[in-house]
C-alpha cells in the first residue's frame, strides 16, 4: 500500500509489522520520531502484545533489549550519535551474547562539537562491535531493511543495526510502499531463539572466557558474519520475490558496465551519486556506482569482482577516521588487495554539510583525469583552516577550534 | 513430631537452637529453606569464591529462598563482579538456575527486559531477579537500578553489599564505610582509610521511589533473610533487597568469622535490619544483645588503624558509634521484643 | 538446546572443580564429653538421653538412662545433681533441670510399666550381693542385664537401704522407691529380706557364688561426748530418719524445741523431718559459716522456708538445766572459725546429732584377714575389688564422696568388672572424650531464659506432712526443659553447618543420620566450626 509519510514513521510502522515483543525507547535526535511512532502504535493497540518501555538511557535501552531478547522476545530499539556511544558497552555485549536484536540508527555526527546533523561517524564507531550493519539508501529501503533485518538476525543469532541517514531520511516525507501484515508474517516467522533463559532448561549465559578459548569464541562470532555474507543476498532475493522490489543485499551496482570510474558510498548519498552518474554517462563518461548496503559484514569478494579492472575508484564517505582518512575507502582497498587500482577518498557531508551534485561531479571528473588527491575533502573551506592554523601556530592555545575562532571574533580580531 | 503435617509449633525463643538454620524439634515448615534436604542449591559446589565468602553464602540463601517462593520458576541476571566471576569461569558454572551475565552496570535493566519478555509471553509464573555487588548496584549500576525502580518493573534486585570493589582488589565504593582501608583509601597519612563522607544509603533511596518492597538483610540472620525474600516474591513490581555480606579478603577478617562479623554489624547497630513497603518502614528487627561498634570493628584489619589509640582515633570511633546510635534511634532497634532471627 | 560455545554453560558443571584442594585444615565432626556427663557419678549419658527426651521420645530417653542407671525416678528426686552444677547453661542463664526431666522419665516408666529385658543367660554366673541399697541394687541390675544370676541379701525388713531408711518420704515417695526396686526384682533377682549376713564365706560357699559384692553403707553415726546433766535427751539423725519409715505420726515432736547439730544433708533432712513431726522450733547448729555448710544450698533454702532456723558459727559445749551451752565462733581472714570463748544458752527439748556416719566395723567383713575396716577405709582397687579375690565392695563403705549417685556408679562399675571376671576377660572402660567446654559453644543460637522450676508444694503442706515436696513436671514442662539442653560437644542436627557453608560442601543425611562433609569441595574456611552451636566440629590440620 502506497503512503506518503515521514521516514521515521514509515520505519516505525515497518517495525510494528515485524511484531516486536519488547521495544525500548530513549529519545535522541534524529531517531526520536521512530520510537514516538512506535509508542503510538503500541498505545493504539496496533502492535499486538508488545511491551513498550521508556528507559532512562541508551545504555539501559539496549540492556533491556538484551534481557528481553535473551528471554526469547523479539526486541527492538533505536538510537543515534551520542546515544550509540553511551550504549557502546552494551552494543558489544549484545553481539558477544549472540542476541538477535534489531536497532535503528538515525545516523548523526559525534561531538564535540555537538552536532545533531547527519554523517556516519556514529555507525563507524561501532564497526567492530560484531553487529551486522546495513545502510538504507532511501526510506523505502529503510522500511524493507528492517523486515529483512529481523529475519537475518534471528537466522544467525546476531544483532543487526539498520542505518538510515538522520534528517535526510528520518525526517523526509516520501512515498512509501508499506507492506501488508500478512506479507510480513509470511516472510518473517515467529522468533525461535537458539537459546534462552528458561526455567525448564536452565543454562548459564555470559560466562567469563579466558585466553584458552577466547580467540575461538571470537572466530565463531566472525563466522556469523561470513554466514551473513551468504544469507543477505538470499534474503534480499526472497524479499524481492515476495514484495516485488529489490531492497537490501550486499551491494547494488548502478551502471557499472564497462565503467572506467566507479563511485562507492553508503546510504542516501547514493541517490545524488546516481544522478551524477546519469549526467556523466550522458556526457559520454564511462562512470558507474555501487551502493554498499552491507558494511558489516563487508562484501570483499562481491566488490572485488565488480571492481577488478576498473581504472578509477572513488569512495564518497560521511566519516573521517582521524589520522588516516575514510573508513569505507580503506575497506574497499582491502577488497582490492594485490591489485594496483588507486582508491580515492572523498570525505563529504560531515556534520550535515550538504553534498552537491556539482561538487561530486567535479570530484569524479578530476578522478577520471587522474588529478584528484587520494584523500579529498569535499567543499572544505581551506581559508578558515589556513587562518586557524596560522593562529594556532602563533598563539598556542588549547581547546576546540570552533571555540577559539569565536573567542577571537569577540576580541574584535578583524582577521578572523 | 517433625513431619510436614504436624501442627504448627510455638517456637520458644529460649529453647535449643531457636536461631539455628534448622531445628529437628520444630515443624518442617518452620525451618529455614537452607535446612531442607531438597533446597535447590542454586549456587552449588566447585565455585571459586574465597574461603568464607559472605557473598557466596548470601547468594545461595537468597536464591534458594526465591526458588522455593516461586516453585523454581526463576531467572537471575547478574552484574559483573565477584559473584559472576567466581561462579562462571569457562568451562564451569556453579549456577543451577537460568542465569545470565551481561555487564557491570546494567543488571537491573537486563532484568527489566527479562521481566518484560515474561509479561509479553504470558509467563506470569516465571519471576526475575537481578543481583550484583555494591559497586554494580550503588555506583555504576545506579542509573539502571533507579530506572527499574521508577518504572516499577517486576524485578527483585538483590545487592550483596561487601562494601567495596572486591573483584578488582578491594577499591573504595560508595558503600565503603568511613575510615575503612581499601586499596584506594589506604591506611596512610593524617587521615588513613576512607574519608568521613556523608555516605549513600541505598535502601532509603530505594524507598524514596515508593516501590512495593525494600528490605535489608544479613547472612547472619538467615530466617529473617528468607522471610524477606519470600515476602518480596509474594509481591509484584520493583523490589529491592540489600544483603550485608562480609568479605574476609577485603575486610581483613578471618574466613570463619564471616557470619560473626555480619552478626556484630547488626548487634552494633551499624547494619539495621529493616523492611519497607511503598516507601514506609513496616518492620525493623530489634537488636538482641547490643554491642559497641568496636566489637564489630576489631575483627577487621581494614579498621586496625582506628584501634591504635590516641585522641584522634577516639574521636573517630565516637563518630562511628554515633552512626550506629543514630541508626538505633532512627529505627528503634533496641526495644523489648523477641527478634525474628 | 544448542548452546553457544564457551559463553553458555551447562548448569552445575562446576562440580568438576574440586576446591577441596585449597584446604589447609579440615573440619571433622566430633563427640566431646558434656560437663553434665563428666560430672555424673553414675556415668549417665545425660546429653544423650536429653536428645531423645527433647524429641518427646521418652521411652528411648528412659532406655538411654537405664543403660547406666536403674533408678531414674529415685535419682531424679534424691540425687544431688552434680550434673546441674557443671551444666554449661549456667553460664548462659540457669542450669538445665536435668533431675526434673530424669524424674519425669522415671515416673513415665513407672506409669507405663516400661521394663528392661534381661540378656539371654549365656555365660551366666552367680553373684551374691550383700545390701540392697543403691550400690547393691545397681550392681544387681547391671549383672542381670549382663546375663548373670543375682541374689541380694538384706538385713532389714524392706529393701532400699539408705534410700528407704535415710531419705525422708517427702523427698522420695515410697511408691516410687518400691516401683523401681520391684522392676529390678522382676528382672529375676533373688531378694532375701531380714537376712543379715554374718558368716560371709559360709554364705558364698553354700550358695556357690562366683563373686560377691558387698555394699553395707555407712550406718554408724558419729557421736560426741558432751558434758551433759541429762536434762535434754540426745538422739542421732540416722536413727531418727530410720524410725520415720515405720512411724510418721505428725504429733511425735508436737510442741518440742529441737536442735540439730551438724551442717550436712542428713542434718537438714532431720531438721525438716522434725518440722513435719510437729516440732515448735527447729534450729540447726553448725560450727562454720552458712556458706560452708556441706548440705546443698537449695535444701537449706527450702528448710529455711519451712521455718527451720540456722545458727551458724556455734559449737555445742554441753547440756545444762534444759539448755544447750553454745560457744560462739568467729571467722578469721582465712575463713576459719575460731572459738571466742563467748557462751550462749539455748533452751531445747531434744538434741539430734548429725555429725556424719562411719562404716560399721562390726559386720560380715570384719573377720576377713585381707580386709581392713579400721580407720573407716575399706580399700578397693580400680575394679572395685577388695583385697580378697572375687570380693567386691562399693557405696558409702568405700572411700569416695558418699551419695546415692556415687553408689549407683560403684554398683555399675563393679558389675562390669564382675561380668568380665566371670567371662574370663577384662573390662576396659571406654576412653573419655575431651571436654565440651563452654568456650567451644556458639551461644548466639540459644537465647536467655530461666529454667522451669518444678512447682513446689505449698509451704503449709510441706510443713504438715510427708507429701512430696517437689511436684511432678507435666509433659510440656519436661519437654521444654529437655529442650533447653545445649547439647554440648555433640551434634543435635540444627543444620547450622549445612546452612553456613558457602561452598555447599556439607551434605545433610537425614533425620538421625547427621551430616557428612564433602571434602572434595570443602575449602576449610571454618565457618561450620564457628557457627556450630554445640562445638561438635573441630579443625584438623591437613597433611600433604
Amino acid at each position: 500500500m502506497l503512503k506518503q509519510m515521514e521516514g521515521s514513521r514509515a520505519v516505525a510502522e515497518a517495525v510494528g509489522l515485524c511484531r516486536p515483543e519488547v521495544i525500548c525507547a530513549y529519545p535522541i535526535s534524529p531517531q526520536t520520531h521512530i520510537v514516538e511512532g512506535l509508542s503510538e502504535l503500541v498505545k493504539e493497540g496496533r502492535i499486538d502484545n508488545c511491551e513498550f518501555i521508556n528507559v532512562e538511557s541508551e545504555f539501559a535501552a539496549l540492556s533491556v533489549a538484551i534481557g528481553s531478547s535473551a528471554a526469547g522476545a523479539r526486541s527492538y530499539t533505536a538510537t543515534a550519535s551520542q546515544g550509540l556511544l553511551y550504549m557502546a558497552e552494551a552494543v558489544y555485549n549484545a553481539s558477544g551474547l549472540g542476541l538477535p536484536i534489531v536497532m535503528t540508527i538515525g545516523n548523526r555526527a559525534l561531538g564535540a562539537p555537538i552536532n545533531i546533523w547527519n554523517d556516519h561517524s556514529d555507525a563507524m564507531s561501532m564497526r567492530d562491535s560484531g553487529w551486522i550493519q546495513l545502510f538504507a539508501e532511501s526510506n523505502q529501503e529503510a522500511v524493507d531493511l528492517h523486515i529483512q533485518a529481523f529475519r537475518l538476525a534471528e537466522e544467525i543469532s546476531c544483532p543487526v543495526m539498520v542505518n538510515m541517514d538522520g534528517f535526510i531520511l528520518t525526517h523526509a516525507y516520501e512515498r512509501i510502499d508499506m507492506p501488508r501484515q500478512e506479507q510480513v508474517d509470511a516472510f518473517l516467522p515467529p522468533f525461535e531463539p537458539i537459546q534462552m533463559l528458561d526455567p525448564a532448561r536452565p543454562v548459564s549465559i555470559g560466562a567469563m572466557v579466558g585466553p584458552e578459548v577466547y580467540a575461538e569464541v571470537r572466530y565463531l562470532a566472525h563466522y556469523k558474519h561470513l554466514q551473513a555474507l551468504e544469507r543477505i543476498p538470499v534474503i534480499a532475493e526472497e524479499f524481492q520475490a515476495r514484495f516485488g522490489r529489490a531492497s537490501g543485499g550486499l551491494i547494488r551496482p548502478y551502471r557499472t558496465e564497462g565503467a572506467e570510474l566507479i563511485v562507492l558510498a553508503l546510504g542516501s548519498v547514493n541517490g545524488a551519486i546516481k544522478d551524477v552518474v546519469d549526467q556523466m554517462r550522458a556526457d559520454g563518461h564511462k562512470v558507474g556506482s555501487i551502493t554498499v548496503c552491507s558494511f558489516r559484514p563487508f562484501p570483499l569478494d562481491a566488490l572485488r569482482q565488480l571492481l577488478q579492472g576498473v581504472r578509477r575508484i572513488v569512495v564518497v564517505e560521511k566519516n573521517l577516521s582521524l589520522g588516516i582518512g575514510g573508513i569505507l575507502a580503506n575497506n574497499v582497498r582491502m577488497s582490492l588487495r594485490g591489485l594496483e587500482q588507486p582508491v580515492f577518498t572523498v570525505i563529504a557531508g560531515l556534520g550535515g554539510r550538504p553534498i552537491t551534485m556539482h561538487g561530486l561531479q567535479e570530484c569524479f571528473t578530476k578522478a577520471l583525469a587522474g588529478t584528484l588527491e587520494e584523500l579529498h575533502f569535499l567543499d572544505l573551506d581551506w581559508e578558515i583552516i589556513r587562518r586557524e592554523l596560522h593562529h594556532a601556530r602563533s598563539e598556542r592555545r588549547s581547546g576546540p577550534v570552533a571555540e577559539n575562532m569565536l573567542k577571537l571574533r569577540l576580541q574584535g580580531r578583524s582577521d578572523v | 513430631m517433625s513431619d510436614e503435617n504436624a501442627p504448627e509449633q510455638k517456637v520458644k525463643f529460649y529453647q535449643k537452637g531457636t536461631y539455628t538454620v534448622g531445628n529437628r524439634l520444630v515443624n518442617v515448615r518452620q525451618r529455614s529453606v537452607q535446612a531442607s534436604m531438597d533446597r535447590s542449591n542454586s549456587l552449588t559446589c566447585g565455585h571459586r569464591a574465597c574461603q568464607g565468602c559472605g557473598e557466596a553464602l548470601g547468594a545461595r540463601y537468597a536464591i534458594d529462598a526465591a526458588m522455593r517462593a516461586t516453585n523454581n520458576q526463576l531467572i537471575a541476571i547478574n552484574a559483573t563482579g565477584c559473584l559472576e566471576v567466581f561462579t562462571t569461569p569457562y568451562p564451569e558454572t556453579s549456577w543451577q538456575i537460568p542465569w545470565m551475565h551481561s555487564l557491570f552496570g546494567n543488571a537491573a535493566a537486563v532484568a527489566a527486559g527479562v521481566a518484560a519478555a515474561m509479561r509479553v509471553k504470558g509467563l506470569k509464573q516465571v519471576r526475575t531477579i537481578a543481583q550484583g555487588g555494591d559497586g554494580g548496584t550503588m555506583d555504576i549500576g545506579f542509573g539502571c537500578l533507579s530506572g527499574m525502580f521508577e518504572r516499577n518493573d517486576d524485578v527483585l534486585y538483590i545487592c550483596y553489599d561487601n562494601e567495596a570493589y572486591m573483584n578488582t582488589g578491594v577499591q573504595r565504593s560508595s558503600a565503603t564505610p568511613v575510615a575503612a582501608r581499601t586499596a584506594t583509601t589506604p591506611a596512610m597519612g593524617a587521615n588513613p582509610g576512607n574519608s568521613f563522607n556523608s555516605g549513600k544509603n541505598l535502601p532509603l533511596i530505594a524507598m524514596a521511589h515508593n516501590i512495593p518492597y525494600v528490605a535489608t538483610a544479613s547472612v547472619a540472620a538467615l530466617h529473617d533473610l528468607e522471610a524477606k525474600v519470600t515476602r518480596a516474591m509474594s509481591l509484584h513490581g520493583a523490589r529491592y533487597l540489600h544483603i550485608h555480606v562480609p568479605c574476609p579478603l577485603g575486610w581483613g577478617s578471618a574466613p570463619h568469622d564471616t557470619i560473626q562479623v555480619a552478626r556484630l554489624a547488626i548487634k552494633s547497630g551499624l547494619f539495621p535490619l529493616i523492611e519497607a513497603e511503598h516507601g514506609m518502614v513496616t518492620a525493623t528487627v530489634p537488636i538482641r544483645q547490643p554491642v559497641p561498634v568496636t566489637d564489630y570493628l576489631k575483627l577487621q584489619k581494614r579498621f586496625a588503624h582506628l584501634l591504635r589509640g590516641g585522641e584522634e582515633n577516639a574521636r573517630k570511633l565516637a563518630a562511628i558509634q554515633t552512626i550506629a546510635d543514630n541508626n538505633i534511634k532512627r529505627f528503634n532497634l533496641v526495644r523489648k521484643e523477641a527478634p525474628r532471627v | 538446546m544448542y548452546k553457544p560455545f564457551a559463553i553458555t554453560l551447562d548448569v552445575g558443571s562446576s562440580l568438576v572443580n574440586h576446591t577441596g584442594s585449597w584446604r589447609t585444615e579440615r573440619p571433622v565432626f566430633v563427640h566431646r564429653l558434656p560437663p553434665c556427663n563428666a560430672a555424673c557419678p553414675a556415668g549417665e549419658n545425660i546429653q544423650g538421653w536429653l536428645y531423645h527426651a527433647e524429641e518427646g521420645n521418652y521411652h528411648l530417653a528412659w532406655q538411654e538412662i537405664m543403660k547406666e542407671n536403674p533408678l531414674p525416678a529415685i535419682m531424679g528426686r534424691c540425687c544431688y545433681h552434680s550434673c546441674e552444677r557443671a551444666c554449661n547453661r549456667t553460664r548462659l542463664d540457669e542450669t538445665v533441670g536435668i533431675h526434673a526431666v530424669e524424674r519425669f522419665l522415671g515416673d513415665q516408666a513407672i506409669q507405663h510399666g516400661w521394663s528392661v529385658t534381661k540378656a539371654p543367660p549365656a555365660h551366666c554366673g552367680k553373684v551374691l550381693i550383700v545390701g540392697s541399697g543403691p550400690a547393691g541394687l545397681s550392681a544387681a541390675y547391671h549383672l542381670l542385664r549382663l546375663g548373670h544370676e543375682v541374689e541380694i541379701r538384706e538385713a532389714a525388713a524392706k529393701p532400699g537401704g539408705l534410700l528407704r531408711y535415710g531419705i525422708p518420704r517427702y523427698r522420695l515417695p515410697r511408691k516410687v522407691l518400691d516401683a523401681e526396686i520391684d522392676r529390678i526384682i522382676q528382672m529375676g533377682a533373688v531378694l532375701r529380706l531380714s537376712t543379715p549376713v554374718t558368716d560371709l564365706l559360709e554364705v558364698i560357699r553354700e550358695g556357690n557364688f562366683q563373686a560377691t559384692f558387698v555394699a553395707l553403707g555407712a550406718q554408724k553415726s558419729r557421736w560426741v561426748d558432751l558434758p551433759n546433766d541429762g536434762s535434754i535427751p540426745i538422739s542421732d539423725a540416722i536413727q531418727m530418719l530410720r524410725s520415720l519409715e515405720d512411724e510418721i505420726a505428725p504429733s511425735r515432736l508436737q510442741g518440742k524445741r529441737v536442735a540439730v547439730y551438724g551442717g550436712g544433708n542428713v542434718a537438714v533432712d532431720a531438721a525438716r523431718s522434725a518440722i513435719r513431726l510437729g516440732a515448735a522450733e527447729v534450729t540447726i547448729l553448725y560450727r562454720r559459716s552458712r556458706e560452708k555448710m556441706p548440705a546443698h544450698s537449695f535444701e537449706v533454702k527450702e528448710a529455711v522456708e519451712e521455718a527451720v532456723q540456722l545458727k551458724c558459727l556455734r559449737t555445742v559445749e554441753g547440756i545444762q538445766q534444759g539448755q544447750l551451752v553454745l560457744e560462739e565462733r568467729v571467722l578469721t581472714d582465712g575463713n576459719e572459725p575460731l572459738p571466742t570463748g563467748r557462751r550462749e544458752f539455748m533452751a531445747a527439748d531434744l538434741l539430734i546429732l548429725a555429725l556424719g556416719q562411719e562404716v560399721d566395723t562390726d559386720c560380715c567383713l570384719a573377720e576377713l584377714p585381707e580386709i581392713n575396716l579400721l580407720a573407716g577405709n575399706l580399700q578397693v582397687d580400680a575394679t572395685m575389688m577388695t583385697g580378697r579375690d572375687g570380693l567386691y565392695a562399693g557405696g558409702d563403705m568405700v572411700p569416695s564422696e558418699r551419695n546415692i549417685t556415687v553408689a549407683v556408679g560403684h554398683g555399675k562399675l563393679a558389675a562390669r568388672h564382675i561380668d568380665a571376671r566371670l567371662r574370663g576377660t577384662t573390662y576396659t572402660p571406654p576412653a573419655t572424650a575431651k571436654p565440651a567446654t563452654f568456650e567451644r559453644l556458639n551461644t548466639w543460637y540459644f537465647a536467655d531464659a530461666p529454667s522451669t522450676h518444678q512447682p513446689v508444694l505449698s509451704l503449709i503442706r510441706r510443713q504438715s506432712g510427708f507429701e512430696e515436696v517437689l511436684g511432678d513436671l507435666d509433659e510440656s514442662n519436661a519437654l521444654f526443659e529437655a529442650r533447653r539442653c545445649l547439647s554440648c560437644g555433640n551434634c543435635f542436627e540444627c543444620d547450622n553447618c549445612y546452612g553456613a557453608c558457602p561452598d555447599n560442601a556439607i551434605a545433610k543425611l537425614g533425620p538421625g543420620r547427621g551430616f557428612a562433609i564433602k571434602y572434595d569441595y570443602c575449602k576449610g574456611c571454618g565457618l561450620c566450626i564457628a557457627e556450630c552451636p554445640c562445638g561438635a566440629i573441630e579443625a584438623v590440620p591437613e597433611e600433604i
